[in-house]
């Protein structure tokens, strides 16, 4: 058996584990469920040692035939950009398998229920960034929806079934979208190569601007929805307001680094050219998200509405670095979307206890919490530090590639979008001033500072944010070669420095 | 003097099985007491099914054109839509066993005291089981006949039975009557149609048989005019059944109308038939003048797919919002036509078996879901069925996806395999319509799964009855053949390509 599909295949049975235990005993079940996510990590740790850096090929690579007369198969295999975004995924689920213990026992349906969605969401978000096969990939993309939908309809509070439809509809529709242009790119393989829905065969095909324009389109909506950009993203604060916080990590930690890791490994890698038609349009789209983002999060009043906004802006600055097409903002925005999903991730679980303490989510009404629990306000700040990307902690890093990767190509485009930083210590600091310092808020003066468990749920990924700040070189190690792989078959070459006399 | 003519009676004999059983089921009917009745009717049709899908198998790698003179072909995909309808058949008859959906006693006036007794006294109209079997003969050599004269035999046989079932409900009864009276004039429309169309067929080739008709479109002798009118009229009479765009008008009112276990087998094994039928009229008969009917065709799947799925958002009945589900299916369906292709044949084949078995199975769970009153189908009255009934009202969200065709089921595989096969040869308009539909589609679907899962039940909650052991065999086993087409569609997919062909 092969090791990645071993590791895919661990939460299917962790959720089978936990079907068959008793119904009634919710402390049982959360056990078995943090043990199990826990081997997962371990597992994919495992993994990631086996795997050879200076390589650029698919690595643990596996095919079985699934469906023969389509020629479909099982084909799973990873690269530095796949490895990074699978270890991401199952480094979160644990933590927030650890840190909303609580949050399954208020649903509407069992703890039960909960974890068994967790752990079926896991095996498929490892699925979509292992496939290798297009169609293999397009149906965990799509699949992978019902376990969330169930997620936010069924645990999450406030407008959730209107919250879940929306995000579920937006994302068939692009799905739906992609799925036109898999038929086409599968009929166009079938006329030139014999039909196949290898992705490396499928990089070969010749295909006429016209077609490969709409092609490319069909793929790049449906991301642009997942990952979302200006004007695509109405869905995800309402999702991320009505979800449970453990849900809106994963949601905006982990599948919607699908969006932007589908635009790396299949709008760029299948339709090269389209891409560069498409990069100016594309560009101006990630740089109005940045602005648009940012200025949303200012006006926020609501917590998880405020984060959500900045993740659109940071998803601004992701698409931009990818686009940029330079091995510099390549490896940037993949390294932005491991450092943005810890940053998020701590945001919204810090956010989810504040908010289950003081049973509101109005940012004013967090006055004060810098004295009353300390530990809480720090861990929150650190994050918000993270988020804009405060030199020294991880994001610094990746918007700093990003950056200077699109300048060398698109200058104008890199210091509009540095303005997004400006704004960024906006809409962070505001929220800190008005949450952690100033007059106690009535009706906080008795809240409780995180406890043990909260502390151990939470020091990981703060330490993660930290190590990750001063020393990304092990994650870019893995990127770079990936990266360069990447920007070099779709064509480009760096722009070289200029000297100016 | 006249010559008896030559029967292959080996290949025929699936057929006859059929035949012969509904005529023993009416011999029953007149001679064997109310008390035991059902049950013998019941195992009589239960075993001429199973039998004539035994013959089936053994004659699966023959083929003839000349079975019953020339008037029936048996062919590989003729084989897999009689297979296909059988199995769907045998579904749907323990379904329909349940006698509970059915009127007592049909000639007693509604209401009336008539009526009131018959219940009382425990009648049964079991003349459903004859009527039953000889629509699913008619559904067996609709696909097969080889002219025009028998198809349109072949399609009085289905209708006229389904015409009666269609108005056999035992509650809302006059609903039930009203369905049925509107299914039999519109379909008498339809076969004057057809029978008008087969008539210009003729005048064009001067055959009625479909073979002689696609050797004279060869030849080109005929008159244009002729053939243009021929397949416009033919081509009414069978989108009437298929219930496309502008002739579905009839689908929702029977639909609802129809005892639930009817509906479904009609559903599932009408779009069978005439799918089968419309497949070889286009295929073998008039590809050869393509560029005349494919815009046609083309044109009403597309207005097949919008309207049915538009329409469908609007409704608040179950069996309504099915009635308009089915009726973008037939759209998708069509697609399977324009294709004109291999790939076109097998996609259709695979995609008639996959929504046929899921259909029985979501018109069976519907047939549970009861309150003190009968059967609900007012989708208000279903809200929190999810919490009571967790089971059922999951499988039912898994049908539902699977008619949205989301991956992992088997609607998903059949609508890939059948847009795949519309893209090939150039239709990529209506592959984009398609998924955009699919996309409308999607929100009616859904709205359903929040009813159950996500809304709070009122006080006039429904309740979903035990199943009988039959329903139960005959929905778990729908049910898990969804799943299966959906996570290994490999056989039946390969099952399909196979079979996928017409001989000419």
């Amino acid at each position: 058996m092969n090791l990645l599909t071993i590791v895919g295949a661990l939460p299917l049975l962790a959720a089978i584990i936990i079907g068959l235990l008793p119904k009634g005993n919710n402390e049982l079940i959360k056990r078995v469920a943090l043990g199990a996510t826990s081997v997962i990590t371990i597992a994919s740790i495992f993994l990631a040692t086996g795997f050879d850096k200076a390589q650029t090929a698919f690595q643990f690579v596996q095919s079985i035939s699934w469906i023969s007369a389509f020629k479909i198969n099982f084909a799973v295999g990873i690269d530095g950009i796949s490895l990074v975004l699978i270890l991401l995924s199952t480094i979160l689920v644990p933590i927030v398998v650890l840190a909303t213990w609580n949050d399954s026992d208020t649903g509407r349906w069992s703890s039960k229920t909960f974890y068994m969605l967790i752990l079926i969401l896991e095996t498929m978000m490892i699925g979509v960034f292992a496939a290798t096969d297009l169609f293999l990939f397009y149906v965990f993309f799509e699949a992978m929806l019902i376990p969330v939908y169930f997620l936010i309809g069924g645990f999450g509070s406030g407008e959730k079934s209107a919250a879940a439809v929306k995000f579920l509809l937006y994302s068939l529709f692009g799905g739906l979208l992609m799925l036109a242009s898999i038929i086409g790119i599968y009929v166009i393989a079938g006329n030139q190569i014999g039909a196949t829905f290898d992705l490396t065969q499928l990089a070969t095909l010749q295909i006429d601007s016209t077609t490969e324009n709409l092609l490319f389109l069909g793929f790049f909506i449906a991301f642009a929805i997942k990952a979302p950009l200006v004007p695509f993203h109405t869905w995800l604060p309402d999702a991320a307001k009505s979800a449970t916080p453990g849900t809106s990590v994963l949601l905006l930690g982990v599948l919607d680094k699908v969006g932007t890791y589908g635009m790396i490994r299949f709008c760029i890698a299948l339709f090269p050219d389209a891409s560069k038609t498409f990069t100016p349009l594309i560009i101006v789209l990630s740089v109005v998200s940045i602005l648009y983002g940012a200025f949303m999060a200012i006006g926020q009043r609501n917590i998880k509405g405020l984060i959500a906004f900045t993740s659109i802006s940071h998803f601004g600055f992701i698409t931009m670095g990818i686009f940029a097409m330079t091995s510099q903002g390549m490896s940037g925005a993949t390294l932005y979307m491991v450092n943005h999903g810890f940053s998020t991730a701590a945001l919204f679980l810090i956010a989810g206890w504040m908010i289950k303490r003081r049973n509101s989510s109005t940012i004013s009404d967090f006055g004060g919490l810098q004295r009353i629990t300390p530990l809480m306000a720090w861990s929150f700040f650190i994050a918000g530090m993270s988020s804009l990307a405060l030199p020294g902690l991880s994001s610094f890093v990746s918007e700093f590639l990003v950056l200077v990767g699109t300048y060398t190509r698109y200058p104008v485009a890199a210091i509009v979008g540095t303005l997004g930083i400006v704004l960024a210590a906006l809409y962070i600091l505001i929220p800190i001033q008005k949450a952690l310092h100033g007059p106690t808020a009535p009706g906080n003066e008795s809240l409780t500072d995180l406890n043990l468990r909260e502390k151990i749920a939470i020091a990981p990924v703060i330490a993660v944010i930290i190590a990750m700040g001063f020393y990304p070189k092990p994650v870019l190690d893995l990127i770079n070669p990936t990266a360069q792989r990447v920007v070099t078959t779709a064509g480009f070459t760096d722009p070289a420095a200029k000297v100016v006399k | 003097m006249l010559v008896a003519p030559t029967l292959n009676y080996s290949l025929l004999s699936p057929m006859l099985i059929i035949l012969g059983g509904a005529l023993i089921t009416v011999l029953i009917e007149a001679f064997v007491g109310l008390a035991h009745r059902a049950v013998i009717q019941l195992t009589i049709t239960i075993g001429s099914i199973s039998l004539s899908l035994v013959q089936l198998w053994g004659i699966r790698d023959k083929f003839s054109t000349k079975a019953a003179v020339g008037s029936v072909v048996i062919d590989k995909a003729g084989i897999f839509l009689q297979g296909t309808t059988l199995i769907l058949a045998l579904i749907a008859v323990l379904l329909i066993a349940d006698q509970e959906n059915f009127v007592s006693k049909a000639s007693a006036i509604p209401g009336s005291s008539e009526e009131a007794q018959a219940i009382n006294s425990g009648d049964k109209q079991t003349e459903i089981f004859p009527l039953f079997l000889f629509a699913v003969a008619g559904m067996m050599l609709f696909p097969v006949a080889s002219d025009l004269i028998t198809l349109f035999v072949a399609l009085e046989v289905f209708s006229l039975p389904l015409y009666l079932l269609a108005g056999l409900s035992r509650r809302r009864r006059l609903l039930s009557q009203e369905a049925a009276l509107k299914y039999f004039l519109l379909g008498a429309y339809s076969s004057a149609f057809f029978l008008f169309g087969s008539a210009f067929l003729y005048g064009y080739s001067g055959t009625v048989s479909i073979t002689g008709i696609s050797k004279a479109i060869a030849a080109g002798a005929g008159n244009d005019v002729f053939i243009m009118l021929g397949i416009i009229f033919v081509s009414v009479g069978l989108l009437f059944k298929v219930s496309a765009v502008p002739f579905h008008s009839w689908t929702p009112d029977v639909y609802q109308g129809a005892p639930t276990p009817i509906t479904g087998f009609m559903a599932a094994c009408t779009k069978v038939a005439a799918f089968g039928a419309l497949l070889r009229i286009f295929y073998v008969g008039l590809s050869g003048v393509y560029t005349e009917w494919r815009p046609i065709i083309t044109t009403i799947a597309i207005i097949t797919m919008i309207f049915g799925s538009v329409v469908a958002i609007a409704q608040r009945d179950i069996k309504r919002m099915l009635a308009y589900s089915s009726i973008a299916h037939a759209g998708f369906l069509l697609s399977g036509i324009v294709a004109l292709n291999k790939d076109g044949l097998a996609a259709s084949l695979f995609y008639l078996f996959a929504y046929g078995v899921a259909t029985i199975a979501a018109f069976g769970i519907i047939s549970l879901i009861r309150d003190s009153a009968g059967e609900v189908t007012d989708l208000n009255q279903w809200v929190g069925l999810g919490k009571r009934s967790p089971l059922i009202a999951t499988v039912f969200s898994f049908l539902l996806l699977s008619f949205a065709g989301i991956p992992l089921t088997g609607g998903f595989v059949g609508k890939f395999a059948i847009f795949s096969a519309a893209y090939k040869t150039g239709n990529i308009g209506l592959v984009v319509v398609g998924v955009l539909s699919s996309a409308i589609a999607a929100f009616f679907y859904i709205r359903v799964i929040i009813m159950m899962f996500f809304t709070d039940p009122g006080h006039d909650a429904v309740s979903v009855v035990i199943p009988t052991v039959r329903s139960r065999i005959a929905i778990s086993g729908a049910v898990v053949i969804s799943i299966a087409l959906g996570l290994a569609p490999s056989f039946l997919l390969n099952t399909a390509t196979t079979f996928a062909n017409f001989i000419k």
